[in-house]
């Protein structure tokens, strides 16, 4: 009864309103003068950064630009050596430790696809599935008819229906990444971050990864961090160039386009 | 209950317990039924050998968990055995009263003879079988809790937990080698009289304790296949494989290694306590990190991650010891040493894995 | 040309002289040893005089033969000689004279000198008189050391009357210090006082108890020496002492704590190498350490009249063999299970039973002594509180020596280069152009070599036997973690201060709880950093 109660209202994440989740001021994600370094080699350099709550936000720059980097600050793998990251007003992500942040609703796409090889394309779903975490929970834990229609559904989404019953490890790389999207609906999140979504796609499935995450605008919040030019214009709303651990620049595809430093960061970087 | 325990078994699995369950019974059965002269009537001796080879098996089933489900090599699994054998000797111990050779009614002998006035605190109360049930899983459990806590919290994991594990089980034989610990030091516990008031040497007792080890091993592996089938199963092979990855999905990772380790801990003390009454004694001895490794290697022939495996590798590689040490008794470190780098290159899925390949071959 | 002639004839002169002096005493000990045969003691004693007037060398053996029983006359040719005692009634037996070995005979064929209690004395002081005017300084230090012990009113005088000529400075003092504790104990209040003074700055055992006699009560509770003002200076005295005895304690104590350290360091250096470097367990290092003890073992008993030479030849000879065997276990099963830590664990594991069930059926299962040379037993005595045994400190050396080598070949050769190059980046490496089968073969191999070399160190100082490595293994891993893996200085750190921790902690512990605690101890740091004391950094570590 209590499962169906948190089943029901999660069913629009946007819809929830937390005790500890406050977005009344607009950003979602607060990323104040943010530094980490490595050896004495700066992957972020003093770097302010605020997502808006609702939006899909694109991150792009060359390599050693520190986005993925960024993205490991955010989900607690990485703690930065100075700087605020908050989620919402209140919720101090530095303070949480990695599942801590994932259950608070920031969930994350990895850039290497990292599905569970030895479990099914159902039982990776099921894994991803928003419920209560804990071990003797599990133990005991059986699908709803509700939960069993929502896995239905994702299958159907990222178009894994017949392969339900098969082993994950014998998916081609482009499946294994809309799994790894899959996972990621399941988990019912506040804001989505999307490493390299479409590394190893057809044309055809990148257009349908593009589809996917316009259609998720608006109910979710969106980071994608992407190479790949024509897809980001496809999507893009916003775009934030990173360069040398901070960011260089803000603003449409067009104005990036037309920004002189950008296209010295990327012409310098490639020569 | 009745779901929880039994379904989702494939035919090895089926076949197993079918097999465990015939023996359980059919043994002590025989037994009883037929005259002392019979070819069915296993004697006192070999239903001790056999009882203890299920204790192994009990072991080796609870390894796997921790090992093949889990991905976490304990080096330190013998351990938990020897603490829930050590508890059950105590109680078997307290129970000798004066029939000792110092006919101290309170202390054991080894007290006696170390001049030691009164019982320390931890032997109080071992004497009643109640409390020595309760405390066969707890102290084990305990000592699980504790050093998985700290370990799992603190992310150890690979070789150097394999390796910390080692070292607790070495730090461990180092102690109860002392006899300030008051556990009967390099001679351990030994010349046990009777259980619930029934001589321990009596075929009866034999036969009980063969029975309640083949139901110990036959339920727990029930309980083992249940757990592995559940999602808390499915979410401890995924942390085996993407130990990073399942956190991102919210999980507490090492809440559920420490679920694992805790309850495969459990399980190693019963295996442990059925063990003592069967063999007759307990000794420092079997917290050697040999002992611990010895575990593994059951595992790993018979195949981890299967659950079946870890039995039947316990099972024929002890009986292949009996067989061996008899006959050729310096013959057996090297086939021991030998198996090790064999299955390792060879049969990295063990017996079972190699049966599975075999058999989908011939079907395909 | 006539000087020329006359400095001939001086030297000729000269010659002449200091033989006739030779012959001179030659035939004066000649004489005395006659006398000494004749059955009379008047005869004896005057035979004894006549030793000690010699001042030869010889006749100082001759004397401490005669003391303890060694002396005797040949029957047959009817001349004094030495005899020591074989079995069975035989008697090796010497010329008295010029030391020369005529060989074995029985003890019928031998009469002893016998002496009485006042002659007994006689030699002894004799001796003693002897031996602190002896032409070695050694022998004079250890003859004035015996006096401090028991001195008498004879010897008192000699050692005084040596005193202005001596010019051995060590020597000096040590006279001087029995004259003050004859002045501590016999002098004026004064005197005694002053003495006690100086005194308690010197580091000796005799001082020390003597002063305890000052200040211990008998059985009444009466305090031996009644004058309260001496009691409070040799109080004083005494704590003073006591003081500088805890801090030779200490120095003691950190150098058994350096010695175990360095021995911990040994084991655990090639381990650095395979697991630091390489990433890969082999549970089978402890046996290559015994492997290395085994070829000192070895090679002493084909060279058993040579034991330094053999141990310094098991040096290279034991590097090899247990970096050949290493290679072995490299080609043969670890390169078959790179990346599978846990894999590899086992199959070393396999290995390390082989090679100690190999020994047991080569050697036997018992353990086996193997000898110290001459220059590394013994201990180099500071003073009388602190002294540190030389195998310790000749391996505490070693260790240095083997960590600095392995430090320069690592840095500055191609070898080196190419391990770090592929301990970093294998894939990196490999497409570089090295071939980095045959480095990880080579690293393997030096790895092993250097446990090899622990392994003829371990000799010298535990039991070499089947179990030998299984001792270490533990230990050596825990070196290894402690100090940071990957990083050989951390592990040289590490080696070092558990070394001294344990040692710090033995007497409050026991050996055995020392060690449990240390465990216990590396179990929580590891808990807090897993990566060690000294760890390495940066997004190659994370992964």
């Amino acid at each position: 009864m209590n499962r169906q109660l948190t089943q029901a209202s999660s069913a629009s994440p946007l819809a929830t309103h937390e005790p500890m989740l406050d977005t009344r001021h607009g950003p979602i994600l607060y990323l104040e003068d943010v530094s980490v370094s490595f050896d004495g080699f700066k992957a972020l350099n003093q770097l302010s950064l605020y997502i808006t709550t609702g939006e899909l936000r694109c991150l792009i720059g060359p390599n050693g630009a520190g986005k993925t980097t960024l993205m490991d600050v955010i989900t607690g793998k990485t703690r930065p050596d100075s700087g605020a990251v908050f989620f919402g007003q209140r919720i101090d992500l530095l303070k949480l430790d990695e599942p801590a942040i994932a259950q608070a609703g920031i969930c994350r796409k990895f850039q290497k696809p990292s599905v569970f090889e030895a479990l099914t394309v159902f039982e990776n779903l099921e894994l991803a599935l928003h419920t209560n975490k804990n071990p003797w929970h599990s133990l005991f834990f059986r699908l709803t008819p509700q939960q069993r229609e929502r896995i239905d559904e994702v299958l159907t989404t990222i178009g894994l229906r017949k392969h339900s019953q098969h082993f994950a490890g014998i998916l081609s790389h482009g499946q294994k990444q809309w799994l790894e999207i899959g996972m990621l609906l399941m988990q019912e999140p506040k804001v989505m971050l999307v490493d390299e979504p479409i590394a190893g796609m057809t044309q055809q499935e990148i257009e349908r990864t593009a589809e996917l995450l316009l259609s998720l605008q608006g109910q979710q919040t969106i980071v994608v961090v992407e190479h790949d030019m024509a897809f980001i214009r496809t999507i893009a709303d916003k775009v934030t160039v990173l360069h040398e651990g901070a960011v260089l620049t803000e603003g449409t595809m067009d104005e990036i386009h037309k920004d002189p430093r950008v296209i010295q960061v990327y012409l310098g970087a490639a020569c | 209950m009745k779901h929880f325990l039994f379904a989702h078994h494939d035919n090895f699995s089926r076949t197993l317990v079918i097999a465990l369950a015939t023996l359980t019974i059919g043994i002590p059965l025989l037994t009883l039924l037929t005259p002392a002269e019979s070819v069915f009537h296993c004697s006192a001796y070999t239903l001790s050998l056999l009882g203890k080879y299920l204790t192994f098996a009990l072991v080796s089933l609870s390894l796997d968990l921790v090992w093949g489900y889990c991905g976490i090599l304990a080096l330190g699994h013998g351990a938990f055995f020897a603490l829930g054998g050590y508890v059950m000797g105590m109680y078997l111990m307290r129970q000798i009263g004066s029939r000792g050779v110092y006919g101290n009614p309170e202390l054991p002998d080894f007290m006696v003879f170390l001049n030691w006035q009164e019982l320390p605190w931890y032997w109080l109360g071992v004497n009643h079988f109640g409390v020595m049930l309760l405390l066969v899983g707890l102290v084990p459990g305990l000592l699980a809790l504790v050093f998985g806590g700290l370990a799992f919290r603190s992310r150890v994991t690979g070789v150097y937990l394999s390796i910390i594990t080692q070292a607790l089980t070495y730090a461990l034989l180092l102690a109860f080698f002392r006899n300030e610990m008051g556990f009967g030091g390099n001679n351990g516990l030994t010349d046990f009289k009777e259980i619930l008031g029934f001589n321990c040497q009596s075929e009866a007792v034999r036969l009980g304790l063969f029975f309640l080890s083949g139901l110990a091993l036959l339920g727990s592996y029930l309980l083992c296949h249940a757990v592995v089938q559940s999602k808390l199963g499915r979410v401890v092979m995924a942390i085996r494989d993407q130990e990073a990855r399942v956190r991102f999905l919210g999980y507490r990772v090492e809440l559920y290694k420490l679920w694992i380790f805790v309850f495969a801990a459990i399980l190693a003390g019963i295996a442990g306590a059925l063990y003592v009454p069967q063999v007759g004694i307990i000794n420092p001895s079997e917290f050697s990190p040999l002992n611990s490794l010895e575990i593994v290697i059951w595992v790993a022939i018979g195949g981890r991650g299967t659950l079946y495996g870890a039995i039947i590798g316990a099972m024929l590689v002890n009986y292949g010891k009996t067989v061996l040490t008899g006959l050729l008794p310096e013959a057996w470190l090297y086939i021991l040493g030998s198996l090790f780098v064999l299955v390792t290159l060879l049969l990295p899925q063990g017996l079972v894995g190699w049966l599975r390949s075999y058999t989908k071959e011939r079907s395909v | 040309m006539l000087q020329c002639v006359s400095y001939v004839l001086l030297g000729l002169s000269l010659l002449f002289i200091s033989q006739a002096e030779a012959s001179d005493s030659a035939a004066s000990l000649q004489a005395s040893l006659a006398l000494l045969k004749q059955s009379s003691m008047t005869a004896r004693k005057q035979a004894i005089t006549q030793l000690g007037e010699g001042h030869q060398p010889r006749s100082l053996v001759i004397l401490h033969a005669l003391l303890v029983g060694q002396l005797f006359i040949l029957k047959s040719t009817d001349t004094m000689v030495l005899a020591e005692a074989q079995a069975e009634q035989a008697f090796t037996v010497y010329a008295a004279e010029s030391n020369k070995d005529l060989g074995k005979f029985l003890a019928a064929e031998l009469s002893k000198i016998n002496l009485t209690n006042a002659l007994r004395s006689q030699v002894r002081q004799l001796i003693a008189e002897l031996e602190i005017n002896a032409e070695q300084p050694a022998t004079r230090l250890a003859a004035v050391k015996k006096c401090a012990e028991s001195v008498d009113d004879h010897l008192l005088s000699i050692i005084k009357a040596r005193l202005p000529i001596e010019t051995d400075a060590q020597v000096k003092q040590a006279i001087q210090q029995v004259l003050l504790l004859q002045d501590m104990t016999q002098g004026a209040k004064s005197e005694r006082i002053a003495a006690m003074k100086v005194l308690k700055n010197q580091d000796s055992l005799a001082v020390v108890n003597q002063l305890k006699t000052f200040v211990e009560k008998d059985s009444e509770g009466q305090f031996l020496e009644t004058d309260a003002d001496i009691r409070h200076v040799a109080e004083a005295a005494l704590t003073t002492i006591t003081q500088r005895m805890h801090w030779y304690a200490g120095i003691e104590t950190v150098f058994f704590g350096l010695s175990l350290g360095a021995v911990l360091v040994l084991s655990a250096i090639g381990l650095a190498i395979t697991f630091g470097v390489m990433g890969v367990i082999n549970m089978a290092h402890g046996e290559l350490m015994m492997l290395g003890a085994y070829t000192t073992y070895v090679l002493q008993q084909l060279l058993p009249n040579h034991v330094g030479l053999s141990l310094l030849l098991a040096i290279p000879a034991a590097f090899l063999l247990s970096a050949v065997v290493g290679m072995l276990i490299e080609r043969g099963i670890i390169r078959f299970l790179y990346g599978r830590p846990l894999e590899t664990l086992l199959a070393t594991f396999g290995v390390s039973l082989l090679l100690q069930q190999l020994v047991r059926t080569l050697f036997s299962p018992l353990n086996k002594s193997v000898a110290t040379p001459q220059w590394l037993s013994g201990s180099w005595q500071v003073n009388d509180f602190l002294s540190l045994t030389w195998n310790r400190f000749y391996i505490f050396v070693f260790c240095l020596v083997v960590f600095v080598a392995l430090m320069q070949l690592l840095k500055r050769t191609r070898l080196g280069l190419e391990v770090r190059a592929v301990a970093q980046n294998r894939t990196m490496a490999k497409a570089m152009g090295i071939p980095t089968a045959q480095v990880d073969a080579l690293t393997f191999g030096l790895g092993s070599g250097i446990a090899g070399v622990a392994g003829v160190a371990l000799s010298q100082i535990t039991n070499v036997g089947p179990n030998l490595g299984q001792a270490y293994i533990v230990d050596s891993f825990m070196v290894v973690v402690f100090g940071g893996v990957g990083n050989l200085l951390g592990t040289l750190v590490a080696g070092f201060s558990l070394g001294i921790a344990n040692k710090f902690l033995e007497p409050f512990a026991g050996a055995v709880l020392a060690k449990i605690l240390l465990l216990i101890f590396i179990i929580l740091f590891i808990q807090k950093h897993p990566r060690g004391l000294f760890p390495q950094k940066g997004r190659a570590a994370d992964s």
